[in-house]
């Protein structure tokens, strides 16, 4: 084993590390924004409003997020009015499409999930607020999104580590990101265990950080859940 | 006698084409309390729901302190409100308490009392506190105030709902089974507040199984059976008097 040349190579992880961060955070962002009112059209209970959201939703569920990726990336470019539009400034750079296929693809799981959150709000809770006379959208700001956001919480944590793992399938279309930087030690040197364990350690540290940060949050947001402290 | 402050008057109440009420008038005045008997199934925690358009009845008229609530034919043939600010002004001062207490988990005893006044009436933050926590003390939850829901008692939450009722200053009390999902030992001291509220001469309509309550709180008994009113009046009437046979055969039934 050959960890020389990982030391020699820690500035180029580095940077990996920093575009997958990026990359994660901004489409978890972007992706939750999107998902918020979509699981909220998704949970309604009208036929018709549900509709479009559930297809969107069914659709990025439905197929492998490489698949969306190459899709954005590889597919649009083959339209010459894509190349010609102005979205081409976006879509012709690898990175954009990257994150547009992520956030997208988180913003539907996330989406889900607070769909099936805000079903599951006791019905009592939505109910006496009504009997207090809250118009539909104070009991929605008040009552059903800060009790469905806790409740969300666990299952969140879990799309967030989904979506840095996820985010791995960047480095496939050049990106240099965590696992593009693996690639490239792999190239130039052949050295695929220590290459590949190394940007397996990162994401093991990143997914540490974000276990600990959502236990964080639960501790904040979850003390009407806990046992009673005497 | 003191003005009207709740009048039913011909409500029927359908669901499909089952018809759970079937033509139910009743006036509460001010000031007054009516209890409301019956064996389940016989439509009153449905009446109780109807006056606060929780359901919204399929005939009759419902008149809070004379405002008449307008109600119009719907897409589908149900009837819907006319005016959804008007239902929600008229449900701001109908408070109801309800059988399963129906605390907001994720807040605080505090919190609970103090959302509607902030958030419906708008009243100023720090003046909901202040109310907040005198009908906290009133119903002895003012030690508590900090607790989530989970971490009370069934007694102690139901008494934390009724200062979430009394702090919109409701005009009308609902109350819908209040003790019935209480263990025993705790009925009393749910009981106790609501026996003061109904002594300070607040209006109250209450669908309860206690007879003792019923007979020595209220001003006014109803019993409902199979969607009607099988018997109403005082409650020396309608316990001494009335010859109802399902009305005797639910005492009995009671007292076992």
């Amino acid at each position: 084993m050959d960890f020389e040349v990982i030391i020699n190579n820690l500035p180029l992880y580095l940077e990996g590390l920093w575009i997958t961060l990026q990359l994660v955070v901004v489409s978890l962002v972007c992706g939750l924004f999107i998902a918020i009112p979509l699981g909220m059209l998704s949970a309604h209970r009208n036929y018709w409003i549900q509709f479009l959201p559930r297809l969107f939703i069914y659709c990025f569920r439905g197929t492998p997020l490489l698949v969306q990726m190459f899709l954005i990336y590889h597919g649009l470019g083959q339209f010459e009015a894509v190349r010609e539009s102005l979205a081409w400034i976006i879509l012709k750079e690898a990175y954009w499409c990257a994150l547009i296929a992520f956030s997208l693809n988180t913003a539907a799981y996330t989406a889900e999930i607070i769909r099936g959150t805000i079903r599951q709000t006791p019905a009592g809770e939505i109910e006496v607020a009504r009997s207090m006379g809250m118009s539909p959208l104070t009991q929605q700001r008040r009552i059903v999104l800060p009790s469905t956001f806790r409740r969300a919480l666990p299952a969140y944590g879990n799309e967030v580590i989904f979506m840095l793992h996820g985010s791995a399938l960047a480095g496939i279309i050049t990106i240099v990101d965590l696992f593009g930087a693996a690639k490239i030690v792999n190239s130039r040197y052949f050295v695929p265990f220590e290459s590949f364990i190394t940007a397996g350690f990162f994401y093991l540290c990143v997914t540490f950080l974000i276990v600990g940060l959502f236990r964080l949050a639960e501790n904040r947001w979850h003390a009407h859940l806990r046992p009673r402290q005497s | 006698m003191s003005k009207p402050a709740v009048v039913v008057e011909g409500l029927h109440k359908q669901y499909g084409s089952i018809e759970v009420i079937k033509g139910v008038s009743l006036t509460a005045h001010e000031h007054e309390v009516i209890s409301i008997l019956g064996s389940s199934g016989s439509g009153k925690s449905t009446l109780l729901r109807c006056i606060n358009l929780l359901e919204i009845p399929t005939r009759g008229e419902i008149t809070i302190h004379n405002e008449l609530i307008r109600l119009k034919a719907g897409r589908s043939g149900l009837r819907v409100p006319s005016d959804r600010k008007q239902v929600e002004r008229i449900r701001s001062r109908v408070a109801m308490v309800f059988q399963q207490f129906n605390l907001w988990s994720h807040m605080t005893v505090l919190q609970n009392v103090i959302e509607a006044p902030i958030h419906v009436l708008k009243v100023p933050k720090r003046q909901a506190i202040e109310e907040g926590e005198a009908f906290l003390e009133r119903v002895g939850m003012y030690d508590r105030r900090d607790y989530y829901p989970a971490h009370l008692s069934g007694g102690e939450q139901q008494r934390t709902a009724i200062a979430r009722a009394l702090a919109i200053n409701p005009s009308v009390m609902l109350f819908d089974e209040p003790t019935s999902a209480l263990d025993p030992e705790l009925v009393g001291e749910v009981l106790k507040v609501i026996r003061s509220l109904a002594e300070e001469g607040r209006t109250m309509l209450v669908v309860t199984h206690e007879m003792d309550f019923a007979r020595d709180v209220s001003h006014k008994v109803l019993f409902l059976h199979q969607g009607k009113i099988e018997s109403e009046g005082t409650p020396q009437a309608v316990f001494e008097e009335s010859t109802s046979a399902p009305f005797q055969q639910f005492l009995a039934r009671g007292a076992t």
